[in-house]
């Protein structure tokens, strides 16, 4: 590597965790390595949750207030326990970890993550899942504009997005795979289920919205399907874990009228180049 | 409505054998074998002059020539002009073209001559004293702190990675699927035998490129295709791409129909599915969420690589850089409005954007007056044809430069200008397994190293003639230029005297 990383390497030597200032922070509590996140700057936190991971899989973090990357580009079985509000980029990149989040995630909770299982007991922001490529998002609340912007799909990495509330606009905007359901369950906000431009832009993939949807309110590219039984079936298998997870009842979320979207052409810009 | 030829193909009867050599090779159909009588047409109407023929023929019988203008000649309504509308006319579709801009305008680079010494201040001989290409891109310390004991000296300043170039000139960004493995496994070979680096492009990082991972920068463009963390953590340095010289504002867009099963698997998208590239990148509206996503980066790849930002050269570049830079790059990426690509509508190549020697000199004036040129490199691409070029560019302000087209020349490109067809005679801009054999990456290796290390040469001759020894002393040292023809606000723009004073 040509990388002049030397130096650093040694300025890092001695490990954050055996700093006295961050040794009284972390503690052992049955399985889980459980750090005090308070006032802790990301940068600190996070250097922590990777060097804590070469020795536990279960790491536990409380007192998160607003702290950005965590569990970014982390790869590997980890069991990752928020108490708190996440911050911006939440598992970003990240590769096999999960998350569970017991209060609200910021902007951009699992941006471009390949693998791996985020929950959130709480509500997310912006561009939630934005780009993801597998791996799953729970959210038992509402979520915010632009979730599941440009998520994609390859083989049997379907990446899949649950809300238990409503979303914002542009859901699903330049979608090429995967799925995303809103459940509409709770409504604090809004009477609507999902703002305007529903999958502006998509070119793969499926929404379901637990809801009637009126045509009008679909952006470029996207189209009403028709929900079959076996969209329902579909659904009852991925929702089980989801109502199991937040205490749901599957039959009742069955019951109600469905919506789904997709693509017009899986190829939308065909004829608009010449040579 | 047809159109006449643009090319005439001129056969010498005298020298052709009937090996139907051409019919094999020509991609376009131009040479076509008629079983019936027993004889090779030639299809001019085809003919994209990329002269695969010629150079194959094994007895030179073929010449390619520019037929004369078939139109009434018009000063205005040139033939080019009328050949669009028409094509338009017929199609109702945006005009796709490849390679950099073709409008006549001005090249400040040859508007811009070099200093040498003479008597005072000798100038250096490079090929009997040591004169330093050696090139460092990423952010420096405002400061050294040091720490001095009785015996030794440490530094104490916390140094942020950088990469080491032997060489100020790397390879350009082109993704996989708009050339083929094998022209991205030329460049790579070539960058690591010459200790610089090659740009992944936005497709992806096919596996056999992995084994040359630490001399490319991998890219993060809007469509995030197979950005993983494995692809983030193997890569030199990352690049965040902005906007493309060649299509400032747009996004990309690789159709359906090129993307292969090989190219599927790097991409990790579905086989014969758009690759859409957004115009945007969607987590991205402000400066500050640009630092978020580098910060993402850095996080991800625990800050052991520096992460930079690309962006098309346009009018406000200098504000934007400078954002850039406060955003927590490490370095930015300039590039020019003559930069090349593999397809972008014309409209957009020919018309949009500003030259890269006026957004170079812009943005190491802005940066130097903010007092922050060291937190960041200036990386300069976009039309950079010789070894003159990239010392001009260093001259202006630039650490680095990017090569694409040139590089690609090296690789037996033509230029022909058909890239986006996807039938490069030459086995570049293809990703067809036929026309993808006739480019073998040691081959090309070989090549692309050789004009590194011709134009690193050149470099130093004129080091030498400056009675520099090092390329860090050319860097922004724009005393050593003068402007030839050039206006009284060109010259104060790009900062040079005219020559004479």
């Amino acid at each position: 590597m040509n990388v002049d990383s030397s130096i650093l390497d040694i300025i890092r030597a001695k490990k954050l965790i055996e700093r006295r200032d961050i040794a009284p922070r972390i503690r052992e509590e049955g399985d889980f390595v459980v750090v005090d996140a308070k006032g802790l700057h990301y940068r600190i936190l996070n250097e922590v949750v990777y060097e804590l991971a070469e020795k536990y899989k279960k790491i536990k973090l409380i007192n998160v207030n607003g702290q950005r990357y965590i569990a970014d580009g982390l790869r590997g079985d980890y069991y990752i326990e928020i108490h708190g509000t996440a911050g911006d980029d939440l598992g970003a990149f990240m590769n096999g970890p999960e998350i569970v989040v017991y209060g609200n995630v910021q902007d951009g909770a699992g941006n471009t993550m390949n693998a791996g299982k985020i929950i959130v007991h709480g509500n997310a922001t912006d561009i939630l899942g934005h780009s993801m490529r597998g791996g799953v998002i729970y959210v038992e609340g509402d979520v915010g504009y632009r979730v599941g912007v440009h998520m994609k799909e390859y083989k049997d990495q379907v990446p899949i997005i649950v809300a238990g509330g409503t979303a914002g606009d542009f859901l699903g905007e330049y979608m090429a795979g995967g799925r995303i359901i809103i459940l509409g369950l709770k409504r604090r906000f809004t009477s609507e289920i999902v703002g305007d431009w529903i999958a502006a832009g998509i070119h793969g993939g499926a929404i379901y919205i637990r809801d009637s949807i009126e045509e009008d309110r679909l952006g470029y590219g996207a189209k009403i399907a028709e929900f079959t039984e076996e969209d329902k079936k579909y659904l009852a298998k991925i929702l089980e874990e989801y109502c199991r997870t937040f205490g749901y009842d599957l039959n009742k979320i069955l019951e109600h009228e469905f919506t789904k979207i997709v693509p017009e052409s899986h190829r939308p810009y065909g004829k608009m180049y010449t040579d | 409505m047809g159109f006449p030829p643009e090319f005439k193909v001129v056969v010498d009867k005298e020298k052709c054998i009937m090996c139907r050599r051409c019919t094999i090779e020509c991609p376009y159909g131009v040479h076509v074998w008629d079983e019936k009588k027993k004889t090779i047409i030639r299809k001019e109407e085809n003919c994209v002059a990329c002269q695969r023929c010629v150079f194959t023929c094994p007895t030179k019988a073929i010449q390619i020539e520019v037929r004369p203008p078939a139109y009434s000649p018009h000063p205005v309504w040139t033939e080019k002009v009328r050949r669009d509308i028409r094509l338009q006319a017929e199609t109702g579709s945006v005009l796709l073209v490849a390679m950099g801009n073709e409008e006549p305008y001005r090249r400040y680079f040859d508007h811009l001559v070099i200093d040498a010494c003479q008597v005072t201040n000798p100038s250096i001989d490079p090929l009997r004293e040591p004169i330093e290409l050696r090139t460092y891109l990423g952010a420096k310390p405002d400061y050294l702190e040091l720490e001095e004991s009785y015996s030794d000296i440490k530094l104490k300043t916390e140094l942020t990675p950088n990469l080491k170039l032997e060489t100020p000139i790397m390879f350009a960004h082109m993704s996989y699927g708009s050339i083929s493995l094998e022209a991205q496994k030329s460049l790579a070979m070539a960058a690591k035998e010459m200790g610089t680096y090659m740009g992944s492009g936005e497709g992806g990082l096919h596996k056999d490129l992995y084994p040359y991972a630490d001399h490319i920068i991998v890219q993060v463009a809007s469509g995030r295709f197979a950005v993983h963390e494995e692809y983030l953590k193997v890569g030199a340095a990352i690049e965040i791409k902005i906007g493309q010289g060649a299509k400032p504002g747009i996004g990309g867009h690789l159709p359906g129909k090129k993307v292969t099963e090989e190219i599927s698997q790097t991409r990790m998208i579905p086989v014969g599915s758009d690759a859409i590239s957004p115009a945007p990148h969607h987590d991205i509206y402000s400066i500050e969420d640009l630092s978020r996503l580098i910060y993402a980066l850095k996080e991800a790849t625990r800050y052991k690589k520096p992460v930079f930002v690309k962006i098309a050269a346009v009018h406000n570049v200098a504000s934007i850089a400078v954002g850039i830079i406060r955003a927590g790059a490490d370095g930015v990426v300039l590039d020019g409005f003559t930069a090349g690509t593999g397809a972008a509508p014309q409209v957009i190549r020919d018309h949009l954007g500003i030259p890269i020697e006026v957004a170079i000199a812009a943005v190491d004036q802005r940066l130097r007056e903010e007092r922050i040129r060291n937190r960041g490199s200036i990386i300069a691409s976009g039309g950079i044809r010789s070894s003159a070029d990239v010392a001009k560019a260093i001259a202006l302000g630039a650490d680095a430069v990017y090569i694409g087209t040139a590089a690609l020349i090296a690789l037996g490109c033509t230029v022909c200008k058909q890239c986006h067809r996807g039938k490069c005679a030459w086995g570049i801009a293809t990703q067809d397994p036929k026309l993808r054999k006739r480019l073998k990456p040691e081959e090309g290796a070989r090549r692309a190293a050789n004009l590194l290390r011709a134009w690193s040469f050149e470099l130093k001759e004129i080091l030498g003639a400056l009675g520099l020894n090092s390329i860090e002393s050319l860097r922004g040292n724009r005393d050593r230029l003068r402007g030839i023809g050039l206006t009284e606000v060109e010259l104060e723009v790009l900062g040079v005297k005219p020559a004479g004073r």
